[in-house]
């Protein structure tokens, strides 16, 4: 579906029964996507099995065709229609219609999302590539790559992007296609007339790469751009398949990463441990950023995928411990607690295990969240991405200088330990905010007014009716009410009160 | 003039159901095609919150576990008491017994949570196709682990259950161990349908205001703290979606207070009337009790108008509450309804409320989601109730949605609850009318 939604004028029928098509919403929510995803799904019914799951597999094909009129379908089943065995793949070539049929086989009871991409990816690529297009000799102009594998719902694929466009243009490559990420099955033909191919997101494209290398007789830039070091050696290898001078490209005076980590200020991040966790690329650029870019200590390093566990064993190896190859969170939350770091690398999963054991975190990899969509610029690939991922990893952690500030002042009543960094009060423990609001009403109130209804003049009833509002509108209710309490003049603040205040300060 | 004009705008009185009539008069819609909906299993994202002593395990594919921790994302601060047992290829091909399977994964389960009381096997598209019996399987494990552990199923698969028929086949599965009352036992009364722990304290003060003294809910905070039942339980539902737990309720000899559902002041006023008028509460008293939330609601009710009067909006399918909503917005906010949908019309319970919708509110039962995008399209209302799946690609074309997922995650029920519910449907109209990019 990643593949599907990235791409366009192409349509996804989908064997499903109803609850699926949930799949929708992680890309119009999570991607904040104003187009519904390019899928039909069949929503079959129980009472529809043994009887015409099949006819209502055609009828969904028929109309989506009809409706969308696409250059190609893709046909596949869901985990549950795989189970019924109706063959979507069959079904829809025995139709006759007016567009090419792909049809996807991808066993959801043995693997996993990014192996159902990259299948996805190389079966469009196998089935649209039209192999008399082939690359033109290179007299007389500039080199051609197409770029591979930027999908929707991916991790800053939109700004990398940008940054790849920006280092091709640079060396004076051009790109021949972006796929799947906004081509259409009639670019996907044109795929044979690059001179070479840029695996940008190994997990969704190394098998077309593959494939393109045997049957094209095209080459492939392997080195993922992320980090100073890596977006230099990137540079080095298009150069050198585009016959192009890196100079202009490696001169590139925005790259800020190698002075900010140089500078005084960040003596503070030498040997920060650091657990890093999510798909094998981004972890193992991370776990290399880490090393050589920023002076961390890795300290755990792992994926959840098995297809690249050798990579991530490799990486490991160099930072000399063990990787971690799982997709069980919970082995994941253990090995960080066991290991204690004083940062987390991670996707959405790892963001959560971080917050409740109270480790500092940035997102690396998918599977990511709505924040992790942001509305600016904000890469991780090219020398831009570097200066990115420097401000990332480093804002969640405490400051230089007021890492000893902290220590020094650790027992002052302003300035607790717990407070933690100055810029990070959304981070900051929760009882701290509390703290405030039950201290707030206790300075005013009058010494007989205590006695009669408790230390806050609400009453026990009220009290507790306040504690079964979620804590993050508690302290705007109690605000609130006693406002309304005081305006009014009423004493105690009993469930009436509370209530009427709910009415009053209703829009 | 058709009795349903008739009644139109007469919304103080209660008319007898004609159902024969009001199929005449007004015709719905019935759709058969893709829908957008979720499946039962997200129920548990609100049930296992309102049984604090229930562990739900859902029998399922990893699609199944991805939607509950991708649904469920928003709730990270506790650990959750439900968990999805994966089925796996070696499952399917019969390479192990996966009744086999299954104990061993419950087995484990209860030893590493010794706080579970109530354990419910929730059954997926994958295990229904497959015909995994876990009816038997619920029956053999509660041999081992009972008392400790009460162990129940139901099915929460999208091929049989939509969104919120997921809470109404648990309720249904509670009915048959809730113990039964003794045979002259006084006339107690049983709130049906989970509600957030606030609104369901705010309704038991006024019942006990009214002076109806037993009064149980479904489902209990305590899972193994049911309420009795018997032929001297009245029910009342709070929430329109449970039509097998009445079914199971009924068949324990229960009967059912008719009412309109708790929503908005009218709709409120009615359920509580209801019940007083069933257990032959004094009129005046009943009046004593109500006339406070009743003022509050309408005075914050009373700001919101305003800001919703003659505003045209329309329900997609969702979660079947759809109809009392939009009863609600229409009769005390003024709303137009253009085309109130629902994945299912429960025709006997919802007759009251479909009695007060205007003679050209266009009703639609199940979903061909293109046809109805194509009347939405052309309808163009003020606003559209549609579903997260929807919302941004509705927005992107101009037109302004509320998630209806918030409608159930929200306490709405209720008189104090009256404003917030309205002002779900001012926000996004507001927002609209402040941006200025």
């Amino acid at each position: 579906m990643r593949v599907a939604t990235a791409m366009e004028k192409l349509h996804y029928v989908l064997h499903a029964p109803q609850g699926d098509t949930y799949a929708d919403l992680l890309f119009t929510m999570i991607e904040r996507r104003s187009k519904r995803p390019p899928v039909t799904y069949t929503t079959f019914e129980a009472r529809d099995l043994g009887k015409d799951t099949a006819q209502i597999f055609q009828d969904a094909a028929r109309e989506a065709v009809a409706r969308f009129n696409p250059q190609a379908i893709i046909v596949g089943a869901s985990c549950t229609a795989e189970l019924i065995q109706d063959d979507p793949a069959g079904l829809s070539q025995a139709m006759n219609l007016p567009c090419p049929v792909i049809p996807l086989e991808l066993p959801s009871y043995q693997r996993k999302e990014n192996w159902g991409a990259a299948e996805t990816f190389y079966q469009i690529v196998r089935n649209l590539a039209d192999k008399s297009v082939m690359r033109e000799p290179r007299e007389g102009r500039s080199a051609r790559a197409n770029i591979l594998g930027p999908t929707a719902l991916g991790f800053r694929h939109r700004d990398d992007l940008v940054e790849i466009h920006k280092i091709l243009g640079t060396l004076g490559v051009e790109v021949n296609l972006v796929a799947p990420l906004g081509a259409t099955p009639q670019d996907i033909a044109r795929i044979g007339a690059a001179d070479f191919n840029i695996v940008l997101y190994p997990e969704i494209a190394d098998e077309v790469s593959r494939w393109l290398e045997k049957t094209f007789d095209q080459p492939a830039v392997r080195t993922v751009p992320i980090g100073a070091g890596a977006t230099r050696s990137f540079i080095a290898d298009v150069a050198e398949l585009a016959g192009a001078d890196p100079t202009p490209a490696l001169g590139d005076t925005s790259l800020r990463l190698p002075w900010w980590s140089r500078s005084v200020d960040s003596t503070y991040l030498t040997s920060k441990r650091v657990f890093i966790f999510g798909d094998a690329t981004h972890a193992v650029a991370a776990a290399r950023i880490a090393r050589e870019e920023l002076g961390f200590e890795v300290c755990g390093l792992g994926c959840y995928s098995r297809e690249f566990a050798r990579e991530v064993r490799a990486e490991a190896a160099r930072c000399g411990i063990e990787a971690l190859i799982t997709d069980d969170h919970l082995a994941v939350e253990d090995a960080i607690a066991a290991v204690a770091p004083e940062l987390v690398l991670g996707t959405q999963m790892e963001r959560h295990i971080a917050k409740r054991l109270g480790i500092p975190c940035a997102v690396i990899s998918a599977p990511v969240h709505v924040q992790d969509f942001p509305a600016r610029h904000s890469p991780q690939m090219g020398f831009e991405g570097a200066n990115v991922i420097f401000d990332t990893w480093v804002h969640p952690l405490v400051m230089g200088l007021e890492e000893h500030l902290l220590t020094m002042f650790r027992d002052d009543f302003e300035f607790a330990d717990e407070h933690g960094a100055s810029h990070l009060a959304a981070h900051s423990p929760r009882k701290i905010a509390d703290a405030v609001v039950f201290e707030a009403p206790l300075v005013d109130i009058p010494l007989p007014a205590l006695a009669e209804a408790g230390a806050s003049g609400w009453t026990d009833e009220a009290e507790r009716e306040l504690k079964k509002i979620p804590f993050f509108v508690r302290g705007k209710a109690r605000r609130n009410t006693e406002a309304f309490a005081a305006a009014e003049g009423r004493s105690a603040i009993d469930l009436e009160t509370l209530y009427d205040a709910k009415a009053h300060y209703a829009r | 003039m058709s009795p349903l004009a008739i009644l139109d705008g007469c919304t103080a009185e209660r008319a007898p159901v004609n159902p024969s009539a009001f199929e005449a008069a007004r015709p719905v819609l019935r759709e058969r095609g893709q829908r957008e909906v979720f499946c039962g299993l997200t129920g548990i994202i609100w049930l296992h919150r309102k049984m604090q002593d229930a562990f739900f395990l859902v029998v399922g594919s990893r699609t199944c576990a991805h939607l509950l921790q991708s649904a469920a994302g928003v709730m990270i601060f506790a650990e959750p008491r439900f968990a999805t047992a994966i089925m796996e290829e070696r499952d399917l091909a019969g390479m192990v017994d996966a009744q086999d399977e299954l104990d061993r994964v419950v087995t484990r389960l209860l030893e590493r949570r010794p706080d579970i009381r109530t354990l419910f096997l929730v059954g997926s598209c994958p295990s229904e196709v497959i015909k995994l019996d876990l009816a038997k399987a619920a029956q053999r494990l509660g041999a081992v682990h009972m008392p400790r552990v009460r162990i129940l199923n139901y099915s929460g698969s999208g091929i049989e259950t939509t969104f919120t028929q997921g809470e109404d086949a648990c309720l249904a599965a509670l009915v048959p161990v809730m113990p039964a009352s003794a045979p002259d036992a006084a006339r107690e009364l049983l709130i049906v349908g989970s509600l957030p722990d606030i609104v369901e304290d705010q309704f038991l003060r006024l019942f006990a205001q009214l002076g109806i003294t037993k009064v149980g809910v479904l489902p209990a905070r305590n899972a193994r703290d049911l309420p009795s039942i018997g032929a001297h339980t009245r029910y009342l539902l709070a929430q329109p979606f449970l039509a097998e737990t009445a079914i199971a309720l009924e068949s324990r000899g229960a009967t059912r207070i008719e009412a309109l559902f708790p929503f908005g002041v009218e709709g409120t006023s009615d359920w509580l009337r209801a019940a007083a008028r069933e257990f032959g509460i004094d009129e005046a008293l009943v009046e004593k009790v109500i006339a406070p939330g009743r003022e509050r609601a309408r005075f914050a009710l009373s700001k919101l108008r305003p800001q919703l009067a003659g505003k045209r909006i329309s329900f997609l399918p969702d979660s079947q509450l759809e109809v009392p909503l939009a009863r609600f917005l229409q009769d005390e906010l003024g709303m137009e309804l253009v085309e109130v949908g629902t994945p299912y019309l429960h025709r006997a319970h919802l007759s009251l409320e479909l009695d007060r919708f205007g003679a050209n509110v266009r009703v639609s039962e199940g979903q061909h989601l293109e046809r109805q995008l194509d009347r939405v399209r052309a309808d163009r209302p003020d606003i559209i109730v549609c579903g997260l799946g929807l919302a941004n690609p509705l927005e992107g074309e101009g037109l302004t949605t509320k998630w209806a997922i918030e409608l159930v995650f929200s306490p709405i029920h209720g008189f104090d609850q009256a404003a917030d519910l309205a002002e779900l449907f001012a926000r996004p109209l507001r927002r609209r009318d402040m941006l200025k990019v």
